[in-house]
This record gives C-alpha cells, structure tokens and sequence, in this order.
C-alpha cells in the first residue's frame, strides 16, 4: 500500500495515497460530518458539511472531493470550521419540514442527528419548505419532495448503481427538486422499484410504502369483513441476518427461531419460511436449466427470482425474454403453495387466507399483483408484502423483547428447508443452489464439495465454469443493475455472430449485494455490512443438516402429494409465469 | 441502450442531418437541443424522447438539462411573446407592476401562454436599454418608457396578427 504523511490538526499520520481527505480521517478515527458523501457512491460534493482547512490556506474545501497529498496539514475542526457547518445545517433546516416526530426516519435520520450533535435550538432563517406533493404511484415507495435536502445520494444511486435512471435533479436554485423526467409519476417512469434510493436516504424523503397498520388491523380481525381470516406469514431468507439490527445484534446474526416466535406472538396463526419456497424454486428452475442446457436450448437461462430485475429486464431487456427463467419466484411459490397445497392440508378456507410475507425489498411489494400470474390460487397469493424495516416496527409495537425471545420453530408443511435455500439471500446464492441440484439432476449422483465459492463475495460481476463430471458449465452472476448490461451484451455479441453463448446460466440480482443488500433492510447497509449478512446466510447453510434442494425430505413430500413433478403441469400453473416488453416511459 | 421505442414524431431532414452530425461530437446534447429549439420554439416530449432513443442518453438527463437552463422552454410559446425586463433599472422604473398588469389583461401567470395561443409573458433580464426603462420588447420590437395605461394599446396591436 502506497501511503503518503498528512498531519491531521497538527498531529502526524501516514494514509493511504488516493484516498480523499474525507476518508482518511476517518482511518485516523476523526469523523467529519457529511450528509451526501456515502461509501458506495463516488463523492460529488454537494451538501457542504464536510469542509476543512488546510495550514497556510484562507480558503476551506470540502474533504469529500478532494484526495490527501504528501505532507498536507489538514484541519478537521476548529471554532470557525464548526461555526461554518452550523451555519451550513441551519440553512438545510431552513428547508425542510420542522416535522421529525410524524416521519418515518424519526430516531434514525442523518439530519436530526447532525442537528442533535451541533446543538441546533433554532433556525435563523425564515422556513422556506418547497411546496411540492408527495408521490405515491408505485405500491413500493414513496417520494416526499418536501423533505428532500437535495444531497443526491438517491440519483446518484438510481443511475450509477442501478443504471435505471428513474431520479434525476430538475429544475435550478429553490426550484431544484428530485423527480423523473418531466415530473411524470414514479409509476410511470422506469423506477425498477428497487428502493436503494431509500435505503440511501439520509432523511425521510424516499421511504418504502408503510403497510403496518393495514397487517395489525387484518391480524386482530377489527376491519369490516375480516372477523374470520386466517393470517400467515413467511418470512424471506436475508430477514433473519438483518433484523437483529433493529434491535441491537450485530449485522448477520442469525435470528430464524426468535423470528418465528415474535410473527406467533404478533398473531400469525401459521409461520412458513421462504427458504422452503426458495428449495422448490430450484427445483423448478434446476429442471428447466437441465432442460434447456442438454438440448441447447434458450442458453443462457437468466434467474428471475428479483423482482425489480423482472421489471428493469422487461423495460430495458426485452430482447432477453426468451432467456429469462419462467420460475416464479420464491415468495410467489410460497403464496401459490399455502393458498392451494396448505389449505387443501389443513382445511382452511382459501378465500379466508391473509398471506403477509417479510421480505428484505421493497419491490416485493410491487411483485405481489404484478401480473395475473400472481392470482394462480385463484385469490392473490400474497395479500401484502412487508419490509424488515417494517416488520421491525411493528415487533416494537407488540413490545417484543426480542433479546429474550425464546426460539420457537415454523409450521414444517412449509418451512422445513436446506443450505441451499437460504444462500438465495446472497449474490451467488441462487446460483450456487441451482448448481448443486443441477449436478445431481444430469448425474443421479451428489455434487462432492458443495461449496461453490467462485460464485460467492461482492464482486460486481462474478465468472465461474462448474465441472459436472467432464461437461463444462458457463456461469455469471451480478448484482447491482449497474453490472447487468456487462454480461448481456457478452450473450448479445456472441448470439448475433452465431456463436455460442458465453455463458450457460446467469444469475441476476439487483440490489448490491444480493438481498442482504436489499432496499428494505435497515438503514445503513455498506459493503462491511453486507458482507456480515452474508457471512450469517452462509453460517446458516454450513450447519444445515441438509445442504442441497433436491433433498429436503418436505419437497419431496409436497411434489408426491400435490405436485406430480417439477415441470408438471400443475406445477406451470402454480409455480411460473411469464414476462412482456414494457415502455420506460408510460405516458 | 436507453430508450428503444421509436416515438411518434417524425424530424426534419435538417434536423436529422444536424444530430447525425453531432451524434459523436462531446457536448452534443445541448447543441442538439438549441436546434431542437430553433426549430419547434421549444423542446416537445416525443422529440426529447427522440433524442434519448437516438442519442442514446437517459431522459432524465435530458431533462435534468433542459429544466437547469432557462433558456429551453417546455412548453409551446405562444404566436406573440411578450418578454418584460426586471433588469435593476427596468425593476425600479415598475417592470413589476407591468408584469402583474399584463398578466391581468391577459389572464395567465409569468410565464404562461394564453388558452388561445396567441401571447406568451415571460420575465426577462436586462436587455441593453435601461436608459428606456421600464422596457419590454413583443416579438422582439423595443417599447421603452412604457406605462400600464398604454398596455392595452400594444397587446392590440399584435392580437390577431
């Protein structure tokens, strides 16, 4: 490591050369306060916190955008710097909503924080809030333009990670304000739904679509008609190593038993786990790999289980539809199988149903009446859809000690799972799941080291060639949209020239990280963080007793039971879908 | 690849042969969007969706430029554009009070245009002649000295024309 001598206020440090002075600081354990700067973004200056001084210069700069040199003498923070950044925060404050205790980010927002550390008791200015209406199209976020202070992160976010450029700045000076192209709603601009912009957030201006009380007022039977439903829950495989957060754990704590223990107490009658539904995806979706990849055919087969890659593929990927795998994914699977199979089981009225799923994305929310595919019950087979940061609330609302929490197991008809099922949580995930099934699926034999690390870790796009027994197996997997178009055009180049395709099989998330990185997981989520989580789902699969899909003993069951085979033709009806070519732009 | 559609608008030959002249040339977009401009007296949507498709850049961007420069209009002006200067000079000889005067004769807000198309009202900054002030110019002839009274005098002038 290359490193140059700085001295910060006075006392001499050696850093690491290319990093900004902002972030060498930070290495020397100052903190220098910031609202737009984030780790995953390239700075780009905009709030003007994080200024400094430097020794022998009248000027102050802003420590985001500006990299250390050898022998700089930097000052973070001295009466006048301070002074300044007040200064700087009264003046964001003179345009946002004096309103903290009716926001979502109440407690865990950037701004009160930084107004609570530089002791602001009042604003100077006259309030000047811009005027502008809330939008609420997407049944995934809302964006509250009012109480934007325009640091940036979220269009920064929606272009340069996730490359779907929904967000933009329009307008000049106090016009200025963040919105789709010519103000149109968010329902009909490309947003993918991913909610990365409100995971990025630092205040409460983009936030997911609160549901919480419409699942508190179903599960205690008090709205009108409800007085006999049926309310169950499943939860989604990168919940258990996130939601401890909220409640002081450590990131990639696992918590699937004190989970299941606080959805009973809050009065689901049933808890099913998604990591079932993620088993019996793989093995709908290994068997149409297997399909597709001994008679070459559609290769490379794309996953489809992100449902914020389904929409920005049929937006800006149709040509890839062919390619995209006709799997619903595990959360829809899961509704499909506890509206017909656990019903039929149990004997429980369908129609009386009230199937909530937890899940670590806002997109999820929009995937549940995507289309009317998502109705094969015959009822929507998930009512409503809430987020990590939701569930969290309401446990908080319940007055659960989580801590204390004893572990409790899941409804086994649907929760039984593997190692494989829980590894979808993660980038490489699905993939790694579908290839130690697809093995056996072509050899009748077991794959003999199951851990398939190629395909693990944060890298944007990761490259692998699996070994079945001498026949050799392409992989790709990204994350992050942003990494998406790398590897299609690599299948696109190759196509057109009448060559084979590069790679045999594609997994796509696209959150950073996988769904341990997912827009609905509690706030903070960097690639230290991601990586906890993700070490938690791998730990989770490493002691499982059971460690491949094809082997959980209750996917066996329910496809002697229920389904016939994977493929068959219940199994289309319930468990696929299909896709169509959408315009970014719907007006 | 951005925007795949083809929108429904159909591009001059000029036009056409200006952006293929500037497709690949740094700074393209905004040179483009002054023709686009000089051409239709604003940007229409279907044209901006156009360009994203052709030029192959985000909408957003697209917008995000033409909505940070006063310059580009987003709606179509009307046949007579009435700019009033609020220029220091113009602003304390009442380039204000002509401003709320028009908007009253004519029924729309600063930077509006009338339901019949005929006048657009816009604020302007200085345009060169404050010893005139308080000066507004209709389709670019200078009236200077001007007072509310004889206000109705001039929009009669060019209605209908």
């Amino acid at each position: 490591m290359e490193t140059v001598n700085v001295k910060f206020n006075g006392k001499p440090y050696e850093v690491q050369k290319g990093l900004t002075i902002l972030k060498a600081a930070e290495a020397a354990q100052i903190k220098i306060p910031k609202l737009c700067d984030h780790p995953d973004l390239e700075p780009w200056a905009a709030c003007g916190l994080c200024i400094v001084k430097l020794e022998n210069s009248p000027k102050m700069f802003r420590s985001c955008a500006m990299d250390v040199q050898e022998g700089m003498s930097i000052i973070t923070h001295d009466s006048e710097i301070v002074q300044v950044r007040k200064t700087v925060l009264e003046l964001i404050l003179s345009r946002h909503p004096n309103d903290c205790l009716k926001c979502g980010r109440n407690g865990n927002c950037e701004l009160q924080n930084l107004a609570a550390d530089f002791g602001i008791r009042e604003v100077p200015y006259p309030q000047m809030v811009p005027d502008l209406p809330k939008d609420t199209s997407t049944s995934s976020i809302v964006l509250d333009p009012s109480k934007c202070v325009l640091c940036g992160r979220c269009a920064q976010v929606c272009q340069n990670m996730q490359n779907v450029w929904a967000l933009e700045f329009l307008g000049r000076g106090f016009e200025t304000r963040i919105a789709p192209a010519a103000d149109v709603d968010l329902a009909d601009s490309p947003c993918v739904k991913c909610g990365q912009c409100s995971a990025h957030c630092p205040v409460g201006a983009i936030y997911e679509k609160d549901q919480v009380s419409e699942v508190w007022n179903k599960i205690n039977n008090q709205c009108p008609g409800c007085q006999d439903i049926y309310p169950v829950v499943q939860i989604a495989p990168a919940v258990r190593v996130a939601i401890g957060e909220a409640f002081g754990y450590e990131p990639g704590e696992i918590s699937t038993g004190k989970l299941y223990a606080a959805l009973r107490r809050l009065g689901f009658k049933a808890v099913f786990d998604t990591n079932f539904s993620a088993d019996l995806t793989i093995l709908e979706e290994g068997t149409e790999f297997v399909k597709r990849f001994t008679s070459n055919e559609k290769i490379p087969l794309i996953t489809s289980c992100c449902p914020a890659w389904i929409d920005y593929l049929e937006k800006y990927d149709h040509d890839m539809i062919d390619h995209f795998s006709t799997a619903k994914s595990p959360q829809e699977m899961m509704g499909a199988m506890i509206k017909t199979y656990y019903a039929e089981q149990q004997k429980v009225d369908a129609s009386k149903i009230y199937s909530v799923s937890v899940m670590p994305c806002t997109a999820k929310k929009f995937e549940c009446d995507r289309n009317e595919d998502m109705f094969s019950s015959g009822y929507q087979d998930v009512d409503v859809v809430l987020t990590t940061r939701e569930l969290a609330r309401m446990m908080k609302q319940a007055g659960i000690d989580f801590a204390k929490l004893e572990d409790e197991k899941a409804d086994e008809i649907l929760a039984e799972y593997t190692g494989a099922g829980t590894i979808f949580g993660a980038t490489g995930g699905v993939m790694e799941a579908a290839l130690r099934s697809a093995y056996f699926l072509i050899t009748k034999e077991e794959l003999p080291d199951v851990n398939l690390v190629p395909v693990r870790g944060l890298d944007g796009v990761k490259e692998a060639t699996i070994d079945i027994k001498g026949t050799s197996v392409n992989v790709a997997v990204a994350h992050g949209l942003v990494n998406v178009e790398y590897v299609l055009d690599k299948v696109r180049d190759a196509l057109a020239k009448g060559e084979k395709s590069p790679y045999d099989f594609i997994e796509v998330m696209a959150c950073r990280g996988g769904c341990v990185g997912g827009g609905g997981q509690p706030y903070g989520a960097t690639d230290e963080i991601r990586a906890k989580r993700a070490a938690g789902m791998y730990k989770d699969d490493e002691q499982s007793e059971i460690r491949c899909s094809h082997q959980n003993p209750m996917i066996t069951k329910i496809y002697k039971d229920f389904l016939g085979e994977p493929g068959s033709h219940k199994a289309h009806k319930l468990l696929h879908t299909s896709y169509k070519p959408r315009k970014l732009y719907n007006k | 690849m951005f925007e795949k559609e083809v929108a429904g608008v159909e591009l001059s030959a000029e036009l056409n042969q200006f952006i293929s002249e500037w497709k690949e040339k740094p700074g393209n977009l905004i040179m483009i969007l002054h023709r686009v401009q000089e051409e239709y007296g604003y940007i229409p949507r279907e044209v901006a969706l156009e360009l994203s498709r052709m030029l192959d850049v985000p909408l957003a961007k697209i917008y995000g430029v033409i909505t940070f420069y006063h310059f580009f209009k987003l709606t179509k002006p009307g046949k007579n554009i009435i700019q009033v200067c609020m220029g220091t000079a113009c602003y304390l000889k009442g380039g204000g009070d002509l401003i709320s005067e028009l908007e009253r004769l004519l029924g729309l807000p600063v930077n509006g245009t009338t339901d019949d198309g005929e006048f657009s009202l816009e604020a302007v900054r200085c345009i060169g002649c404050c010893g005139l002030a308080p000066v507004m110019t209709v389709n670019g002839e200078v009236f200077g000295k001007i007072t509310t009274e004889q206000l109705p005098g001039v929009i009669s002038k060019f209605k209908g024309n």
